[in-house]
């Protein structure tokens, strides 16, 4: 019998990415003045709770082994309708965001129920809806709108205070419960164990008699939701809608998922870990803020070589994984008695 | 009725029907659609409009064709187009007497040389890593527009060299430059993939890997090779975009043209889901969705919104497409299933 290693190899890309963001954090504290402090870390949550929240759809999309290109125009839209129904027919905020996380809803289960009922490639289905959603955001106006309403004020302009002078926004309670109620779904609900089966093995799922059509279906319409709620969210952050929101960030939130340690190939990943991800994405942001002289667009650049590093981390791993089972089934079969 | 049924089995029949259509449509709909007036030795008009602006989506398509073939996906291709007009631009310079900085055709050279590069990458991380087709292409398409505004300084460049106007407005023999240039193109690959095995092995690599595999076909390099090839392909389209607009603006030269090029390869009769392609369809598909943005245009329609009909025209044909929805489609009207 082989010793049981301490770390399980599925641990390690949750591990390699904890320690990668300790590590960055650590070069820029050493680096750069003011940056080690309990608000920079805070910050993160701050300027990112938006993409956390799209990224926590995003990991269940991606552990059942698709891929929802739509978020980024998804939130652009939920932006654009936020504002132009407060500011242009003036309607109550409650009012505004059901209709919007309704909206967000809707094209989730439309492109679901496209991908499920009819087999199409989750790919095209959602990056058709990326250019449907971004065509609409023209629709509803092509210019910026600005959010004068009262309550986003407050929720812009909102700090809770948490040890000593340190401070958190509203959106970051808001991206908190959905990381939470995310990371509840996956482990401890018939949805969240469903969505990894298929992710494991389509088949198998069916034929172990799991609601795959329902969850593939639900699987979309959780992340328009979340789409649509990072897009809220984003509001709070600029409190201003704009056609071009959000553009590419479909990649942030599918590189930060894939730098948290969850397979594209589906079947296995973890919410807190896609946390680590947004983290880490925060963190180059900030390095290169700090920096100074690098051009902001350095970030998509570095962001592309980490998902790309990230990418060939995996298939390493799994190509590893895969020779580890056969050794081992080749043991096994070595060692038990031929009966006679 | 043999000869109508082998026309209509020809793959071509049914792109043309729908450009006809579309022309139809126009004829009665947009006035003066088909009116081609001779200025200056050139033939001006709405159709010899839509085929010069039609040109880079051409050229795109040919490249894409052979990639979906190979049930592979490149949405890459907008952001290899800001690259490639980026690196044409800085190299030939924004001297206001049109003096290039490097003779034009070493500059177009090196755009294309880097496009090549960039297509190879793809090709690598697909063939070599094993990444998914849309992840890899995914990397790119992000960080590829980062890397075109990091080329451009974040600046649009304008170009004022007269000789290099001639690729994307010139005329020969009456017709605009562009088109012998898809012409040329098209026909190089035709021949290169009819007349060799090459297309069989790409359609072979497409209907199934493993198999292609045991007949002795290197899959590998031919999936490396139609990445490179699209690469080159996007390359040349950024040239003409670049030379059509006289300047290069990473933000937005090629922006949308993936979901396009797709369309047209897609509407051209090339499956997703990989195998059998068709390079003329390709390129009658893009003649339709050159001619359904020039009609949307005609109506005062605002650009932006043409991609909320695209995307609408995409989810229609992938549902076409689809052998589920057909086989569905034919229940309702009480028609029994073809056998496949």
């Amino acid at each position: 019998m082989k010793t049981k290693s301490i770390i399980n190899s599925r641990d390690i890309p949750m591990l390699v990415v904890m320690i990668l963001f300790v590590l960055m954090f650590g070069v820029g504290s050493v680096m750069f003045r003011g940056f080690f402090s309990m608000q920079n870390f805070l910050n993160l949550f701050i300027d990112n709770a938006y993409l956390i929240i799209m990224a926590v759809g995003m990991t269940f999309v991606i552990i059942s082994g698709g891929i929802d290109l739509s978020v980024g125009s998804m939130l652009a839209l939920s932006t654009m309708v936020t504002s132009s129904l407060l500011e242009k027919s003036h309607w109550n905020p409650v009012c505004v965001i059901l209709i919007v996380l309704a909206m967000g809803v809707a094209l989730g289960l439309f492109m679901g129920y496209l991908i499920r009922k009819f087999d199409l490639p989750p790919f095209i289905v959602t990056l058709a809806g990326l250019y449907f959603a971004r065509g609409l955001c023209y629709v509803v106006s092509v210019d910026t709108i600005a959010i004068n309403d009262g309550f986003w004020q407050t929720m812009a302009h909102g700090q809770i205070n948490i040890i000593g002078n340190n401070f958190i926004s509203p959106s970051v309670i808001i991206a908190i419960v959905v990381l939470i109620a995310g990371i509840f779904i996956s482990r401890s609900t018939k949805f969240g164990r469903t969505v990894f089966a298929i992710g494991g093995n389509e088949q198998s799922a069916v034929l172990m008699g799991l609601p795959v059509a329902r969850t593939k279906v639900l699987l979309y319409a959780f992340s328009g939701f979340c789409s649509a709620l990072a897009g809220i969210v984003f509001t709070f952050y600029t409190l201003s809608g704009y056609a071009l929101d959000g553009s590419g960030m479909e990649m942030d939130a599918i590189a930060t998922v894939v730098i948290g340690g969850t397979l594209l190939t589906g079947g296995v990943g973890s919410i807190l870990g896609t946390l680590f991800g947004v983290f880490i994405y925060g963190t180059i942001q900030v390095l290169i803020v700090f920096q100074g002289t690098l051009n902001s667009w350095w970030t998509r650049i570095a962001v592309g070589f980490l998902v790309c590093v990230f990418c060939v981390f995996q298939r390493i791993l799994e190509s590893r994984g895969t020779k580890e089972k056969r050794k081992d089934t080749s043991a096994k079969a070595e060692k038990t008695p031929v009966k006679g | 009725m043999v000869g109508w049924k082998s026309l209509t089995r020809n793959k071509l029949f049914w792109p043309i029907v729908a450009l006809a259509i579309l022309m139809l449509f126009n004829l009665f709909f947009t006035p003066h659609f088909f009116r081609v007036e001779i200025k200056e030795g050139h033939l001006y008009g709405n159709v010899i409009d839509i085929l010069k602006n039609g040109a880079p989506i051409m050229l795109l398509a040919i490249g894409l064709t052979l990639v979906i073939a190979t049930k592979g996906i490149d949405i890459s291709v907008g952001s290899i187009v800001a690259i490639s007009a980026g690196v044409v631009a800085m190299l030939i310079g924004g001297d206001l007497k049109g003096v290039p900085k490097f003779p034009i055709p070493y500059a177009m050279g090196v755009a294309l040389l880097i496009s090549i590069v960039a297509g190879c990458w793809n090709g690598l991380l697909v063939s070599r890593v094993g990444m998914q087709p849309m992840i890899a292409t995914l990397i790119l398409m992000v960080a590829g527009r980062g890397i075109a505004m990091v080329t451009t300084n974040a600046m649009v460049v304008w170009l004022y060299a007269k000789p290099f106007a001639f690729l994307g407005q010139g005329y020969w023999l009456g017709l605009p430059f562009s088109i012998y240039i898809v012409a040329f193109l098209v026909l190089l690959t035709a021949f290169v993939t009819r007349r060799t095995a090459l297309g069989l092995f790409i359609e072979s690599v497409g209907i199934n890997p493993t198999a292609a595999r045991f007949a002795g076909i290197n899959a590998k390099n031919i999936i490396f090779g139609v990445y490179a090839f699209s690469g080159f392909c996007a390359g040349v389209s950024g040239l003409v975009v670049c030379s059509t607009v006289m300047s290069a603006d990473g933000n937005n030269a090629g922006l949308g043209y993936e979901l396009n090029g797709i369309l047209a390869v897609v509407l051209g009769g090339t499956s997703m889901n990989g195998g059998k392609f068709y390079l003329l369809g390709s390129i009658v598909g893009a003649l339709i969705v050159q001619t359904l943005t020039t009609t949307i245009y005609a109506f005062n329609v605002p650009p932006e919104i043409a991609q909320v009909v695209k995307a609408l025209v995409v989810w229609i044909v992938c549902l076409l497409q689809s052998g589920k929805f057909r086989s569905t489609f034919a229940a309702m009207f009480g028609k029994r299933e073809l056998s496949v």
